[in-house]
């Protein structure tokens, strides 16, 4: 199969980004400006062996994914905002039993019904925070078409090694954009496949607690016939309330993402080295971000930019690097200041940083972010 | 995908079945969650189906957690998703025979939307609802199928909604098979659940079960044996019997098979098509 070059939507970038990862099942819901996923799936499923179904409601969307991936298929779904709320539950039933699977969600404005066809980025902390309890959280925010299409894989890559779900978040304006790009030759991919549990099945452990923390799965029909459920469980699988072993159980599902930050974080810096004015930026406002400081730079000013590919967990070694010189850190979002609260505890004891917010549903101009960055710089 | 295997026949040995290092179990002594699992578990004997390719699927509450005590790949997820969890469990992995048990609350009231799509969708997914009329793990609040009158904690002077007939809900939204059984008639809902397991499609079993502990109590029903003999008279204790009016639950208990509607099964449906639109015939030959 040879490498083509066409034009893609956002949208269509990331279900065909899902098919090359080895997605073969989705189940989704109507929502703007998420739907182009579905009904891309909804054709290309089919011709590789998939299955793709329209479920009744955004929160059995998720389940039947759980409930694929549980049988052995990667599996995906595909929201935005008011459905991303209402698949929380779920997202932390996967993420407590384990189960890995990827939610993209494009995100449109908000609050409730908000303003479903005009870009935000305002789930950033629903991301992180949004099912509750302790959980591990992995969420990846392409910037690109051609980066949806990447990340995408890579969340499925991600999502399988770790047992974990994998958060796409993307944007109206990248979901609909018309990029070109080159699809992956399929030969040159790099797909990590799921550790099936292999050998002995009696006493065989489900959740043991492994040198890397993730236990190799189970798969229904292999013999093992386990327990899943979404109860605080001990390695055995079976619910606990034992207050050590609900420590334990607890403590490794966030290590098991805590040990690993070198292989799931992923970020770009561009003009860092001896940047004293840092913006850091993610997805679309990254793209305002990346002019904005070339310009910037064009004009004297020691400007550089940070752009997190993995929000969470955040980049924070590589982001105090990037801000080592610098003497404010500018963060441009689509939302009222969600990501500028993390920089603040990364780095607000050193620098001043301060948020560039719009959140009027339109991307972040380029001009708005140069001209304060020459307003911080002095010039 | 492996074809779904079979074993020789051989006496019902109820301990081949579940997972005895779980036992004792924690169901409360009268409820018939229990006489419900053994009835099901015969079913899977005499159908000779592995443990190893059946898969139980169970939401929150009592019945949520009778699927563990199987020894089969058992899953016990978010209250109300377990037929959406095993939607997607059945469709990626059509060789499984999957069960979902539910309870009154987590199928009719949190699920019920679920429950309504499974029905039309007609996927080959057998779901036992175990009717025990109240919400029994939380204490004892008044569910979708709680007969009006009934005192429950949150129904104080007495449940003013009326009760919901869950088969004819099934039946109007579609499945392909609806049955209610009582937990008195072991032999019958053996039967029923049995013919639900068999079925090429989506079936509804009511097991009208009974909560001695909770419901029982707080409402002077008696002691288990006296609510599950009130089922076999095939009569609702004094408090349905006086309520002659309300449209939606029977006053005498219907039993049985109550509707049969063999239309096409989904995944077939679905797995037919895309082959076709492979150039394939449905066993993944090229044609």
């Amino acid at each position: 199969m040879t490498a083509t070059l066409q034009n893609l939507h956002g949208n269509h970038a990331c279900a065909m980004g899902a098919i090359a990862a080895g997605c073969r099942f989705f189940a989704g819901y109507p929502i703007t400006p998420s739907s182009e996923i579905a009904e891309r799936m909804s054709r290309e499923l089919p011709l590789v062996g998939g299955t793709f179904v329209q479920m009744e409601d955004e929160i059995a969307s998720i389940a039947a994914i759980l409930g694929a991936s549980s049988g052995g298929i990667k599996s995906m779904t595909a929201t935005s905002g008011p459905g991303f709320s209402l698949k929380q539950e779920n997202i932390g039933l996967a993420a407590a039993a384990e189960i890995p699977c990827v939610i993209a969600n494009v995100m449109r404005g908000g609050p409730s019904t908000g303003t479903p066809t005009r870009p935000a980025q305002g789930d950033i902390m629903q991301a992180r925070w949004g099912s509750h309890g302790d959980r591990p959280v992995i969420a990846l925010t392409p910037a690109s078409v051609k980066e949806v299409y990447d990340q995408t894989i890579r969340a499925f890559n991600l999502s399988e090694r770790y047992r974990t779900p994998v958060v796409l978040l993307f944007d109206q304006v990248i979901s609909h954009l018309l990029e070109p790009i080159q699809l992956a030759d399929s030969a040159s991919l790099h797909l990590v496949e799921r550790q099936w549990a292999t050998g002995a099945s009696a006493d065989f452990a489900p959740y043991a607690s492994t040198a890397d923390g993730v236990p190799p799965m189970p798969r229904p029909g292999d013999g093992y016939r386990t327990h899943t459920t979404g109860l605080t469980h001990g390695e055995d699988g079976f619910p606990s309330q034992d207050p050590t072993i609900v420590t334990q159980a607890t403590q490794r599902l966030l290590d098991k993402i805590e040990n690993h930050r070198d292989d799931i974080e992923a970020y770009e810096c561009h003009d860092t080295d001896d940047a004293e004015v840092l913006v850091v930026a993610y997805g679309i406002s990254a793209r305002a971000a990346r002019a904005a400081v070339r310009e910037a730079r064009a004009k004297g000013i020691a400007a550089g930019l940070f752009r997190p590919i993995t929000v969470w967990p955040f980049p924070e070694e590589a982001l105090k690097t990037a801000a080592a010189k610098a003497k404010v850190i500018l963060v441009p979002e689509m939302n009222a200041g969600q990501l500028c609260l993390e920089i603040e505890r990364l780095c607000g004891g050193d620098v001043k940083v301060e948020g560039l917010n719009r959140i009027d549903g339109q991307a972040i101009d380029p001009a708005q972010i140069t001209n304060r960055i020459k307003e911080l710089a002095g010039k | 995908m492996n074809e779904m295997k079979t074993k020789a026949g051989g006496d019902f040995e109820i301990r081949d079945y579940l997972r005895l290092d779980l036992m004792p179990h924690f169901m409360c002594p009268g409820c018939g969650h229990g006489i419900a699992l053994r009835a099901l578990l015969w079913a899977v004997h005499e159908l000779g189906i592995e443990k190893d390719n059946l898969a139980i699927v169970s939401g929150i509450g009592c019945s949520g957690r009778v699927g563990a005590y199987i020894d089969a790949n058992t899953y016990h997820v978010t209250h109300g998703r377990p037929l959406a969890f095993a939607t997607g469990l059945k469709l990626a992995r059509p060789d499984l025979k999957v069960i979902v048990i539910t309870g009154d609350g987590d199928c009719l009231a949190i699920g019920g939307n679920h429950l309504i799509h499974a029905c039309r969708r007609n996927l080959d997914i057998t779901c036992l609802m175990l009717n025990n009329e109240v919400y029994g793990m939380t204490g004892g609040q008044v569910s979708p199928t709680t007969a009006e009158t009934r005192l429950t904690t949150t129904t104080p002077s007495g449940n003013s909604e009326p009760a919901f007939d869950a088969c004819k809900l099934a039946e109007a939204a579609g499945a392909g098979l609806v049955g209610r059984e009582v937990t008195m008639q072991t032999p019958a809902l053996r039967t029923l659940i049995k013919a639900g397991l068999e079925f090429d499609g989506f079936s509804f079993l009511e097991v009208m079960s009974d909560c001695t502990e909770i419901y029982g109590r707080k409402n002077d029903l008696g002691e288990s044996a006296e609510m599950i003999m009130a089922q076999k008279s095939d009569m609702r204790p004094e408090a349905y019997t006086t309520i002659t009016d309300q449209p939606f639950r029977p006053n005498r208990l219907v039993t049985g098979i109550l509707a049969q509607n063999d239309r096409p099964e989904y995944g077939a449906t679905y797995r037919r098509q895309a082959a076709a639109l492979r150039g394939e015939n449905a066993d993944g030959e090229t044609s």
